[in-house]
């Protein structure tokens, strides 16, 4: 028992490292222009928290537990789903050829 | 659903964050990249409810789609309809929501683990309360800075540097005392420190360094991500939050860089911040106003003018009158560039955002490094609503808050025009010297109201 969750604890340690050297390595190289797209991005990726916020109201015991559950899962979502949209409105921007203005019709 | 199948479809999100940080790293990949990120996280989002409860719909379940609707019926319409100049400032509120829901999501845990926790997962818990508070409170001020609910400049109380270093030390006191006697009251003790923390950390922060904080705290929600996902034990969670805290200290460090500001100034300004004189002895000198005719005439003679385009264009929403003017210009023989300093606006690649909106051709928009070589060979530097970004006191003037900061050489061009609104010194509180010297003309007024004169004007002459 030990062992296994020693192993465990290991397995979670290596995806953390090696989480870090992939996390340096994509964005090493970024042009100034696309710094703030990229930090939205990166934002928005870690609204991902949703997930937990939804796993811990799930397990709520306590009236207390559970409405600060839910308020993480509003913040949580706030974070996630506006961050992807006002990323997507950034980027949309930088579409190479101008089809002029009528772009915002196809926003998502 | 399986543990198995479902920590492979996690990887499977897992992977879709990392092509969303690559495609995101190269502007022809950008949208697509954001558009993986997205699906990764909806998969994610989706997958929990078939997992959570061993396959049962979860308990409260009504509940929680009540509050996901409800966040993104908050969410939405914000990042939609948010003018394209008040942006970085949602993307730091947005980050903070994020780093509250970590916090809240530790604490939840915390409170249901109660005395069955292990040290290791106590530990991870008290990091992320510490750091998803400080991430929230301090992207709090971030935000009131940039929105002008507060002032930008650097804010210094007496004592303050005595009352930080107190704070902190009561932070991780806290922290200590959460691990070695757990319990709901240090916690908290433990969390409102934290916060209070996060609001002294960035007050002495100056407008200039502000994106450099919301980038740092962007990585720090990403790491208090990582640490929530060891205390629920969910891969998907490290991952997603490592990724972010790792790619987000290296934008971090390329935006110091691009702004030529130390990460450790920026950083550890709270404790080594000092009072400064403002450098404001100049105010009342004279100053070489001009019309919208004279300005015309200076660029209808030049062969060569660049647009350094500022905040203040953003503001005036004259991203088009500027695009009809460089038009109008070109259409007489005039050559025409953009100059686009890295933080022109509020944030790094914040202008070229607002110059495609009106579809200015990319080819004009030149970067800082390539631009400065040609201002001695420019005749008119058209100035619209920038200031520090041309301000000299960033090499002739060490201590004031920007120096250092890479600028645009505009001073070396033949003639500059400043479009302002007034006097007032820019973002980082500062006044600029520019505006005194003899080649330096300044038109008064909304930038927008200006240009269409200017415009007006070439077009009679």
């Amino acid at each position: 028992m030990a062992s296994e969750l020693m192993s465990n604890e290991i397995a979670l340690l290596a995806i953390f490292l090696l989480s870090i050297f992939v996390g340096f390595e994509v964005v090493s190289k970024v042009s100034t222009t696309l710094h703030t797209p990229l930090m939205s991005g990166a934002n928005a990726i870690h609204g991902v928290i949703l997930v937990g916020a939804i796993v811990v109201a799930d397990h709520a015991k306590t009236n207390l537990e559970l409405g600060l559950a839910l308020a993480a899962v509003i913040l949580a979502t706030i974070n996630m789903v506006g961050g992807f949209v006002v990323t997507d409105r950034m980027l949309q921007m930088f579409k190479g050829k101008p089809k002029s203005k009528k772009d915002s019709g196809e926003g998502k | 659903m399986s543990r198995n199948l479902y920590d492979l479809i996690g990887l499977a999100a897992g992977i879709c964050f990392i092509l969303a940080l690559k495609g995101l790293s190269s502007p022809k990949s950008a949208r697509r990249g954001n558009l993986i990120g997205a699906v990764g996280a909806t998969i994610a989002t989706v997958i929990v409810f078939f997992y959570a409860n061993e396959g049962k719909p979860l308990n409260n379940q009504t509940l929680i789609l009540a509050a996901i609707a409800f966040g993104t019926l908050v969410g939405v319409p914000a990042a939609r309809k948010v003018q394209m100049t008040q942006m970085p400032q949602l993307v730091a509120l947005f980050n903070g929501v994020g780093g509250g829901a970590a916090a809240l999501v530790a604490i939840v845990e915390y409170l249901k683990l109660g005395d069955t926790a292990s040290t290791a997962v106590v530990i991870a818990t008290v990091f992320t309360v510490i750091v998803g508070c400080v991430s929230f409170s301090g992207s709090i001020i971030t935000f009131l800075k940039l929105q002008e609910i507060m002032t930008t400049r650097p804010v210094i109380f007496p004592l303050g540097r005595q009352i930080i270093a107190l704070t902190l030390i009561g932070v991780l006191v806290s922290g200590g005392w959460v691990i070695s006697s757990g319990g709901t009251t240090p916690l908290l003790a433990n969390g409102l420190l934290s916060l209070l923390f996060g609001v002294l950390f960035v007050l002495p922060v100056g407008g200039a360094d502000v994106p450099i904080v919301i980038s740092l705290l962007n990585a720090f929600t990403g790491l208090t991500v990582a640490a929530s996902g060891y205390v629920l034990q969910t891969t998907l969670l490290i991952v997603a939050g490592t990724l972010v805290g790792a790619s987000g200290t290296i934008l971090t460090r390329l935006m110091a860089e691009a702004m030529g500001r130390s990460l450790f100034g920026t950083l550890f300004g709270a404790f080594t911040a000092k009072a400064q004189a403002s450098v404001g002895e100049a105010d009342a000198r004279p100053v070489k106003s001009g019309s919208p005719d004279d300005v015309a005439i200076l660029l209808n003679y030049a062969q060569r003018v660049v647009i350094v385009p500022g905040f203040g264009l953003a503001v005036a929403q004259a991203q088009h009158t500027v695009r009809e003017l460089a038009d109008l210009l070109a259409s007489k023989g005039v050559e025409v560039a953009y100059g686009i300093h890295p933080v022109a606006g509020r944030m790094p690649g914040h202008m070229n955002v607002l110059l495609a909106e009106a579809n200015v051709p990319y080819e004009q928009l030149v970067e800082m490094e390539e631009i400065n070589p040609t201002f001695p060979q420019t005749d008119v530097v058209l100035v619209v609503g920038a200031n520090d970004v041309v301000n000299p006191a960033a090499k002739t003037t060490p201590g004031c808050p920007i120096y250092g900061m890479p600028i645009l050489d505009v001073a070396l061009a033949g003639n500059v025009i400043f479009l302002k609104r007034s006097m007032r010194p820019g973002f980082a509180g500062i006044e600029n010297e520019l505006l005194y010297e003899a080649k330096t003309t300044l038109l008064f007024g909304d930038a927008k109201d200006s240009l269409t004169k200017v415009v007006s004007a070439l077009k009679g002459l």
